[in-house]
């Protein structure tokens, strides 16, 4: 295997947090810098002609190739595991950008108490209230430390939204609710389309407090700290699996590749597949020596670095872990080792699907344009009497709808799916449907896990993460409360039918649910159950990071990305201004 | 290379307009005029195509509300899907072993690509194109739980409601029945306006809006 000029600093994986570390070191140090993605180069003109709902939202042009890798799945550990032949219920994206290109761009904050779950929790309610077979830990972070990374994410995108809650004091309007924040929002909140008002005044009228969604689908021009100018959003409704074609939608190639590619001390190489992180011993113990890598040609080659960074998506980072023998994997039945542990995903569905009289425009919106209630997050309602623990946020996006994703839905009374009666409802009911959408929190369980499948391989022979999952009472009681909620608020729009949804049931890999997907690699304040530290470094293997939603010890109901990015600013600066002074263990 | 085939239509066939694109030139007979036209098939034998256009226009039937799948080309949107990458499984996972009782939550984990689902299940509705309708309904109800008819459903959207290159939503006969647009580049002045009324801007394709050179995907090698 041929061996290439050493480097200082090894990132695996080009989305918002690979990018975004190999950002803050090439700015802020002069050490070498390499980015690995495995997908191909991407810039941000490369989506003019990306306006095509069958190419990208259907058969998902931007999406990981499931024919050389993907994951394999089962219910329980008693059942046998098969692969997810196509992607369904999350979205791993590849090339340059990662996911980060292709998201709505919802940009909230999560609230404090999420970080002290099991604290907070068994503070209030006692230990014997947690559903069994529970693993909910602490973070090892507060939302206090994750302020001010919380205000450099929002800068650097160009957050849209209202504050609720400027230093302590409640804003009506914005979400009351959230923690407390140093800054107002960098840009005003979005245009609120049609179907998202009538949301908005019915909750208020309920006695909710609905505000407008952050997002990151900017309201006007913006000038970010870094200098990079983006214009605002044009409403086309092109968002989701979708690159932005103006860069209205904050994008790691419209954010921080134009700011990368001024750095000489950094490069990225696409076509890059990461097979293994190499270690070895020393004797101050372990460490990382580089990692091995299939290059564009299909080579083998060896790239040493003194400092690793794996930033490749939730289900990889796991993977190349368990790949590469790094830590010990979980075991759910003597509950001994981290590796793979606390895979949550998250309780959404569409709650209500509300027929109208009128015609809704719902072509017209952007990923991130419409409004929220968060009275029901977290531990805002009181749960004593509650059948669950934790909530979530009722949604009414306007996020553009498009026609093959959209039609054929009907009220119940319509029994046909197909043939004249139904085209012709289908056709009436197109522009008068909407949708609320419930997302709540999914807490970790002893039980749902990751692991390498004992079967399937990859496309060069490297066995596939298997994931062990399925919803337990508390997430199907927290759907049955969170629908009856949604259909009063539908009531109150003015639907004239509704359709409730079915309950959660089995867990279904098929269904699109959101590409929110967390754990395996959790975080926390002991070795014993995590496998990095509150600064994100591997806790045997002090040269290695780990970035993005594979370290949250547990779903936190609402959209991830700005936690993601907030912590990785974060331990950017543990490196930066202490890991570089004396690479030892932060922790 | 097998032999080239063609889907024939004649206008005397059917009642009102039909319209059809000939790769990226749309064509258009009307009941009265004694014309044909030949229609370049890149999967489908003509037999297979007649029926798949009978077939998908009972899913999706044009009638005094608006046209349908026969009209806005469906079958020429499903033949070239079936002869691209989606109908050769290019991007699916289909490495062994295969499970075909696998719990439906975990998707399809059958063998068969697309193109071979839909020539096993033609070859069960030889025929199907002569029925008269009310037979053809009978017909796709005794079928409407198996995987080749929630793929033809499926299919029918598509080719209803994609952007015209792909084939289907011909005319954008599919988007005027329903009021969409296309990808409007912007909405900028109206998105919080027309509250309760439709907003109705004339339809634009892709290749229209951006006048540049957009690659179908089914055109991949």
């Amino acid at each position: 295997m041929k061996t290439l000029p050493a480097a200082d600093v090894v990132i695996i994986g080009g989305g918002w947090t690979g990018l975004l570390m190999a950002k803050e070191l090439g700015s802020r140090t002069a050490l070498s810098v390499i980015v690995l993605e495995r997908g191909g180069p991407r810039k941000t003109d490369d989506y003019a002609n990306s306006m095509d709902e069958l190419d990208y939202a259907v058969r998902l042009r931007m999406m990981q190739d499931t024919s050389l890798e993907t994951v394999t799945f089962r219910h329980s550990s008693g059942h046998r595991a098969l692969p997810l032949r196509q992607l369904g219920s999350f979205l791993a994206g590849s090339g340059v950008g990662g996911a980060g290109e292709h998201w709505n761009g919802v940009c909230p904050r999560f609230l404090p108490d999420c970080f002290e779950l099991f604290s907070r929790t068994t503070e209030k309610y006692g230990s014997r209230r947690l559903p069994d077979d529970h693993a909910i830990q602490d973070w090892g972070v507060t939302y206090d430390d994750l302020e001010p990374h919380y205000a450099r994410a929002e800068q650097m995108m160009g957050i849209s939204g209202k504050a609720g809650n400027l230093r302590g004091k409640q804003i009506e309007g914005g979400n009351i609710f959230e923690g407390w924040r140093s800054a107002e929002y960098p840009t005003p909140p979005t245009k609120i389309p049609y179907y998202s008002a009538l949301f908005h005044e019915a909750a208020r009228m309920l006695g909710y407090h609905p505000y407008p969604i952050p997002a990151a689908t900017t309201s006007q021009p913006y000038t970010n700290p870094d200098g990079v100018a983006r214009p605002g959003c044009f409403y086309c409704g092109y968002c989701e699996r979708f690159g932005c074609m103006v860069g209205a939608k904050a994008q790691p190639t419209n954010t921080l590749l134009p700011v990368i590619q001024k750095r000489k001390n950094v490069s990225i190489r696409t076509g890059a597949w990461v097979r293994r992180i190499v270690q070895q011993d020393t004797k101050n113990g372990k460490r990382a020596r580089g990692v091995t890598y299939l290059d564009a040609k299909g080579e083998e080659v060896f790239q040493p670095a003194e400092l690793i960074f794996l930033a490749s998506w939730i289900l990889n980072n796991t993977r190349l872990l368990l790949l590469s023998e790094i830590g010990e994997p979980y075991s759910p039945d003597t509950g001994k080792g981290t590796l793979g542990r606390n895979l949550t995903h998250q309780v959404i569905f569409p709650a209500v699907t509300a027929f109208f009289e009128k015609p809704l425009n719902r072509f017209m919106g952007s990923g991130s344009a419409g409004v929220r209630v968060s009275d029901l997050d977290g531990d805002l309602l009181d749960h004593s009497r509650l059948p669950f623990l934790r909530g979530g946020v009722l949604d009414a996006l306007s996020l553009g709808y498009r026609p093959i994703a959209n039609f054929g839905v009907v009220p119940e009374t319509v029994k046909a799916a197909w043939g004249l009666e139904w085209k012709k409802a289908a056709v009436h009911y197109y522009d008068r449907t909407g949708i609320i959408v419930f997302s709540g929190e999914h807490v970790a369980y002893k039980g749902n896990y990751m692991d390498l499948d004992p079967v399937y391989k990859d496309h060069f022979g490297d066995a596939l993460l298997r994931l062990t999952l399925d919803w337990r009472d508390n997430e199907r009681n927290m759907a049955e409360f969170a629908t009856g909620k949604s259909v009063e608020i539908a009531r109150a729009m003015g639907a004239k039918e509704v359709t409730l949804f079915p309950g959660l049931k089995r867990y279904d890999a098929t269904r699109y649910q959101s590409t929110h997907v967390q754990g395996g690699t959790i975080m926390g304040s002991s070795p014993d159950r995590s496998v990095v530290n509150p600064y994100l470094q591997h806790w045997q293997i002090p040269n290695l990071f780990v970035l993005g939603a594979s370290v949250f010890p547990q779903n936190a109901s609402t959209n991830p990305t700005l936690t993601v990015l907030a912590l990785t600013y974060r331990t950017a600066d543990a490196v930066v201004d202490h890991y570089l002074k004396s690479p030892s263990p932060l922790a | 290379m097998r032999r080239r085939e063609f889907l024939t239509l004649s206008a005397a066939s059917v009642g009102g307009v039909l319209v059809y694109t000939l790769d990226r030139q749309v064509s258009r007979l009307s009941a009265g005029s004694a014309k044909s036209i030949r229609i370049p098939l890149r999967f489908f034998f003509q037999a297979e195509a007649l029926i798949v256009a009978a077939a998908t226009s009972r899913i999706f039937p044009g009638d005094e509300t608006g046209p349908g799948a026969r009209e806005a080309g469906v079958v020429v949107y499903i033949d070239r899907q079936l002869a691209g990458p989606w109908g050769r499984d290019r991007y699916r996972y289909t490495q062994e072993p295969f499970d075909e009782h696998a719990p439906s939550e975990l998707g399809y984990q059958g063998k068969a690509m697309p193109q071979q689902i839909y020539r096993e299940a033609l070859k069960d509705l030889t025929g199907f194109d002569l029925l008269d309708t009310t037979a053809q309904d009978e017909k796709l109800k005794q079928i409407e739980d198996t995987l080749f008819f929630s793929l033809l459903r499926r299919n029918t959207i598509e080719g209803m409601f994609c952007d015209p290159m792909h084939g289907g939503n011909i005319d954008m006969l599919g988007w005027q029945l329903i009021g969409f647009p296309g990808p409007r580049m912007s909405n900028y002045d109206d998105v919080d306006k027309h509250f309760g009324e439709a907003f109705r801007p004339k339809p634009a394709s892709l290749s229209q809006v951006t006048r540049g050179n957009v690659r179908p995907s089914e055109d991949e090698v």
